[in-house]
């Protein structure tokens, strides 16, 4: 049995059920359209979905940028540094005790409507993982590796350099993944909360016009953009880190 | 040339949680010797080698370590163990030279290329730790500690978890590249000490004391005679206390 076989299979379960349903409840279009309607949807309105959609990847490939580049410098201040714990891990946690999404009114408040408040809202939420993940791979060297670059008189600089951080990548990896993940969401919120622009506008208008058909062709756009976002960062992150 | 190797004079007990955990009474490690310190698991043989190396142990250590030159040792020790201790994202090479990287060092490749082919890792130079055998790996790790050119090396069981036929291998390649170095051998196992060493120490009931040994040359054949009666002794001696 090939590997593409089971998700093929529970996908297509999954549209043959949907369809059924739109048969059977005889739902009108515009509360839950059938496939073949989102479908033709698409089709239709492929320019429009393409141009919020290239708005949606850019803030997002920006948030995880800059949100990714925060959590390494972050994580490796409170590696070099006993007091930046002490000084920063009450600041991170307080960050995450409060709902992200709850802060992006203020951010468009703040930041206007354009493309800026939704990459920091995807800085905000993908940085905390990035971060602790990080930093929590920096701390758990094995003690070995340690000892034995002690006994070859090495410094404290290039013990993080040549050893901590190449241990620790497996750890930041992680984070990556779960920031890839989570970027889209933190766009789309973004988005939600104040936009003219991207997927997550889209789908607003869409749902307002009683277009739901190009609703939930956007919706599957933003799944297929984060399957395929996390799709990519995995296969360059297992390449880098196949001996790690 | 033999100036510069030093020996190793041991006084002193090592104190864990206000009980002895071990006491050494003049215990020498001989300069250009292999010397052996023998004793069942978790009686702290390990916590003495980590106490030359100077790394952070479990224990209270009162007393001193010497060496004979006077001068501190603690820079001018290597230190190999039972698990070999390699980095799993460098290659062969970059393992080999990992020293000189965390120093800041300048490599000399003739050196570096000499110790390769003298350990039997030419066509591994490229392959990573994961693609090794576990002899392969011991091999790097001893040309780690050769490329590390110090005059005292510590020895952590390094050959215990080799399978039979490459223990033999390793002992032999060890003992042949690591002649006129000052060496500590830690281990559990008599006939690696037997085999191996100029002087035998035991660590028994928290006492560390010199026994017999076999004079040179070393390593034994594996059918010495003398070297398996003395491994009998010592064995005999282990368990009666």
């Amino acid at each position: 049995m090939r590997s593409w076989y089971y998700p093929l299979a529970s996908i297509s379960s999954i549209i043959l059920i949907w369809q059924m349903g739109v048969w059977i409840s005889s739902a009108p279009s515009y509360i839950l359209p059938a496939p073949v309607d989102v479908i033709l949807s698409f089709i239709d309105n492929w320019q429009l979905i393409l141009e919020h959609t290239i708005v949606t990847v850019t803030e997002v490939l920006l948030g995880l940028f800059f949100g990714i580049s925060l959590g390494f410098i972050t994580a490796l201040y409170l590696e070099t540094s006993k007091k930046a714990v002490l000084f920063l891990r009450p600041v991170l946690i307080f960050s995450q005790a409060i709902p992200v999404f709850a802060l992006a009114p203020l951010l468009t408040l703040w930041l206007g409507y354009g493309i800026i408040s939704k990459v920091v809202m995807a800085i905000l939420i993908i940085y905390f993982p990035v971060t602790s993940s990080f930093y929590d791979g920096l701390t758990k060297t094995p003690r070995s590796f340690l000892d034995l670059a002690q006994t070859m008189g090495s410094t404290k600089s290039r013990i993080l350099y040549y050893i901590k951080i190449p241990a620790a990548i497996p750890s930041l990896f992680t984070g990556i993944r779960l920031a890839a993940v989570y970027a889209p969401i933190g766009a789309t919120i973004g988005e939600w909360v104040g936009s003219s622009q991207g997927l997550g506008y889209l789908m607003l208008l869409a749902n307002g016009r009683v277009k739901i058909d190009l609703m939930f062709a956007s919706l599957l756009t933003l799944g297929f953009i984060s399957i395929g976002l996390y799709g990519i960062v995995s296969f360059i992150l297992n390449k880098i880190s196949s001996h790690y | 040339m033999k100036s510069t190797i030093p020996s190793l004079c041991i006084n002193g007990h090592a104190l864990f949680e206000d009980n002895i955990l071990f006491n050494a009474k003049n215990m020498i490690i001989g300069s250009s010797q292999w010397t052996c310190l023998l004793g069942p698991s978790g009686s702290g043989k390990s916590t003495l080698l980590r106490l030359i190396a100077g790394l952070d142990t479990h224990v209270v250590f009162n007393g001193d370590i010497k060496a004979s030159d006077n001068n501190m040792f603690n820079n001018r020790v290597a230190y190999m163990a039972q698990s070999d201790l390699l980095l799993p994202w460098l290659n062969v090479i970059d393992n080999i030279k990992v020293g000189s990287k965390l120093r800041g060092d300048k490599i000399d490749n003739n050196i570096l290329d000499v110790i390769i082919e003298n350990v039997g890792l030419v066509d591994h130079r490229q392959k990573y730790p994961s693609e090794l055998s576990g002899g392969q790996r011991q091999r790097v790790a001893l040309a780690r500690t050769l490329m590390e050119n110090k005059p005292i090396i510590l020895l952590d069981e390094p050959f215990s978890a080799l399978d039979a036929k490459t223990r033999l291998e390793m002992q032999d390649l060890v003992v042949m590249h690591l002649q006129d170095k000052t060496i500590l051998l830690v281990t559990h196992d008599p006939s690696e000490a037997t085999r191996l060493c100029h002087n035998i120490y035991l660590l028994n009931d928290n006492e560390i004391y010199s026994t017999k040994s076999l004079p040179p040359p070393f390593p034994k054949s594996i059918n010495d005679r003398d070297a398996f009666s003395l491994q009998t002794q010592l064995l005999e001696e282990i368990r009666s206390t």
